[in-house]
């Protein structure tokens, strides 16, 4: 589906966002920070779509927020076609504003119940003039009959429409100055289940007819799944594990990626029958403001050990297009008894420092290389 | 979305709408509001009240004009000079030419003073409600949507104001400021005393609605569909007027109309305190706070300007509540 003639419009590197935690009183000095996101690097390509996964308070929306603007990162680089925009101000961004675009997650609440619907829609077209004030109308109309709405209904409030027919117009909008990059943020999670997979199939469309790139938020694995040939998986602010559906789905490498995905309830399982194992984290996820040291991840994993206390792992390629986050990366059950990146860092088994040797630098990059890390070869 | 009356009917309507396509036409939050409140008996009642007073406030003056009302000519004939001045015959001296008696001690018509009174007491409330309302607003939207320190400045402004004893001030205060007033340029007497009195209630009015704009607004800020704008690129302006005033309409309003009244009733009070438009110009307040001398004597003139003063509250009350209740059909009653 996606070529490797496709160039990349969006890239992340090293994406951090730390929101300040200000004490109360008169003073309100910064007493910590919440680190939402941190350190988050990937690239999408035109067409492609991108899948973000990972439970509630993970950072995936915080990612989509920083990406359309709606945040300013603490660090990092957002380079839209090459140009980084993470810092740009509110006049900088203007005429960005119309290249990446954003699909909200709550049908009832993104749109004013006090505009028509040819008024949300034509709003954007508005702002920034992309047509004459005389064809909106007409451009509208053509939207919401593309997004599969009665193009009579433009005189409408949304408060008569469906949570499913007013993501819709939420879409229409987001289509009306032909983005090159959606952000969706939980575009279908507040949706029925058969509305969903209607709502799935005409952001395919879009996808196809307009040659969007999409990121994809959702924490519904099923989803992304269908939508994204690509999907990453984060955790307290980081990616894990990432790579194209098959290998992430078919072979996870990351703890946290295999107890989520077993997990997600599968039809196939069910016809066949019996029950599949489940693994169980223990314990809640651990606070942003506080991470814990090395692997996020490590308090509620069942491999930890010393090393992932002391070093964080980097996000390493293991595939061609699969990237993992772990010491200790293998497949469910098959997980390989000594840390697999001492020789990247320059540690030994209990993650202390060895002394002469290096850490290999320039481990995390947005996209995908030629050479990576063979994990057969390492035990 | 709450699926009371109205909206079912207007979804039914609207679907058999859809046959005719060229009919379909939505029906605004504001449509569906105005037909809650037109079913709503009291409401429409009590809004036919009050546009009957705001009608008397706007022909009053003219009639006094025309010559048909006399508020201001004294008939010293009819009253007992002997007993008191208090007006010959039963029941306050009521007559046809009378209807509602004569003002003990000087013998002016009620009626039409209470007609012009209602004038200048529904101004007075209107503009000093306006005020309230403007100030409030404008202050609410602005820390709410700056936040920071720029809130935490009017947060202390509106703490001190609504700490303040305005009562008090408004009484030690009212000969300087008025004459303050006067010196500004504002016509003396009367017309210096009712501006103090608007501007007064207004300074001191505004601090408990821009709490609850402020309020409105913090919730609207996080609302998706003002993220949304942000992300089409929207300026301030059309984000603060176009995404976000016509989600405020609602609640200022209501609390107009509810305004009104307390500054109906709070005009009174402070006549009967001795601040404000003085006689011979009628108010309902002076009026009230005169007649209060007489409740041993003439029971009539004591209990018209009250019962007169009380309906003109009343009703403006229900009317705030049935507004309310029309534009947010969530709440309960």
């Amino acid at each position: 589906m996606s070529e490797q003639v496709q160039p990349k419009v969006l890239e992340v590197e090293h994406l951090t966002m730390h929101f300040p935690v200000k004490s109360t009183g008169l003073l309100r000095r910064v007493i910590g920070h919440v680190q939402a996101v941190d350190d988050v690097s990937f690239s999408v390509k035109r067409g492609d779509a991108l899948g973000l996964v990972g439970e509630s308070g993970c950072g995936k929306s915080t990612t989509g927020r920083m990406v359309s603007r709606l945040l300013k990162p603490t660090s990092g680089e957002i380079r839209f076609e090459g140009t980084d925009i993470a810092n740009f101000g509110h006049k900088q961004l203007q005429p960005l504003r119309r290249d990446i675009q954003m699909i909200f997650q709550d049908p009832y609440g993104s749109l004013n119940p006090r505009q028509t619907v040819g008024a949300i829609v034509a709003t954007p077209m508005e702002i920034h003039k992309t047509i004459p004030e005389k064809q909106i109308k007409a451009r509208v109309q053509e939207l919401l009959e593309f997004v599969g709405l009665n193009p009579e209904h433009y005189n409408r409030y949304p408060h008569e429409f469906s949570g499913g027919q007013r993501q819709r117009i939420g879409i229409a909008r987001s289509l009306a100055l032909q983005p090159k990059v959606l952000v969706a943020d939980e575009p279908v999670s507040a949706l029925d289940v058969s509305i969903q997979a209607q709502v799935i199939n005409l952001l395919q469309d879009v996808q196809k007819e307009f040659d969007i790139a999409f990121l994809f938020i959702a924490h519904d694995l099923a989803v992304v799944r269908h939508f994204c040939p690509e999907v990453a998986v984060m955790y307290l602010g980081k990616i894990v594990e990432m790579g194209d559906r098959d290998s992430l789905y078919g072979a996870p490498l990351h703890p946290y990626t295999q107890a989520l995905i077993s997990a997600a309830p599968d039809v196939r399982q069910a016809a066949v029958g019996g029950r599949r194992e489940r693994i169980r984290l223990e314990g809640d996820v651990p606070s942003p403001i506080n991470p814990p040291s090395g692997c996020r991840f490590r308090t509620r994993c069942s491999l930890a050990k010393d090393i992932c206390a002391k070093v964080e792992p980097p996000l390493l390629q293991v595939g061609p297009k699969h990237k993992v986050a772990c010491h200790f990366a293998g497949e469910l059950g098959n997980a390989p008894s000594k840390p697999i990146t001492t020789g990247l860092l320059g540690v030994d088994d209990s993650g202390n420092a060895v002394a002469g040797a290096t850490a290999t630098r320039d481990l995390v990059t947005p996209d995908y290389k030629d050479t990576w890390v063979d994990l057969k070869s390492m035990r | 979305m709450s699926q009371s009356g109205p909206e079912t009917t207007a979804a039914i309507e609207s679907s058999a709408d859809e046959v005719v396509p060229e009919a379909i036409r939505g029906r605004s939050p504001r449509e569906l509001a105005l037909i809650r409140f037109r079913r709503d008996k009291g409401s429409m009642i009590s809004l036919g009240v009050v546009l009957l007073f705001l009608f008397v406030a706007v022909i009053s003056p003219v009639l006094t004009k025309l010559k048909v009302f006399k508020p201001y000519t004294t008939n010293f004939p009819l009253l007992d000079i002997e007993n008191g001045a208090i007006p010959k015959g039963n029941w306050g001296g009521i007559s046809w030419a009378h209807p509602l008696g004569l003002t003990p001690g000087t013998g002016t018509d009620v009626l039409s003073r209470l007609m012009l009174g209602m004038t200048y007491s529904i101004t007075i409330a209107l503009l000093s409600a306006v005020l309230t309302v403007a100030l409030g607003t404008a202050l609410g939207i602005i820390a709410g949507t700056s936040g920071g320190w720029i809130d935490a400045i009017i947060g202390r402004i509106i703490d001190m104001t609504l700490s303040f004893p305005q009562t008090l001030m408004l009484l030690s205060l009212s000969s300087t400021l008025t004459v303050t007033l006067e010196q500004m340029g504002v016509p003396k007497g009367n017309f210096a005393r009712g501006t103090y009195l608007i501007l007064v209630l207004a300074v001191f009015g505004w601090p408990s609605f821009a709490r609850i704009v402020r309020g409105q607004v913090l919730s609207l800020r996080e609302r998706e569909f003002v993220e949304a704008a942000h992300v089409f690129g929207a300026s301030r302006w059309r984000i603060y007027f176009k995404e976000m005033l016509p989600n405020l309409w609602a609640p200022i309003l209501v609390y107009f109309t509810l305004t009104m009244p307390a500054y109906v009733s709070a005009e009174a009070a402070l006549s009967f305190l001795g601040v404000g438009v003085k006689t011979p110009t009628p108010t309902l307040g002076n009026t009230l706070s005169d007649s209060v001398n007489y409740y041993g004597s003439d029971l009539v003139y004591f209990f018209v300007p009250a019962v007169v003063l009380a309906a003109v509250v009343v009703s403006f009350n229900l009317l705030g509540d049935g507004l309310r209740d029309a534009l947010d059909p969530k709440a309960d009653r």
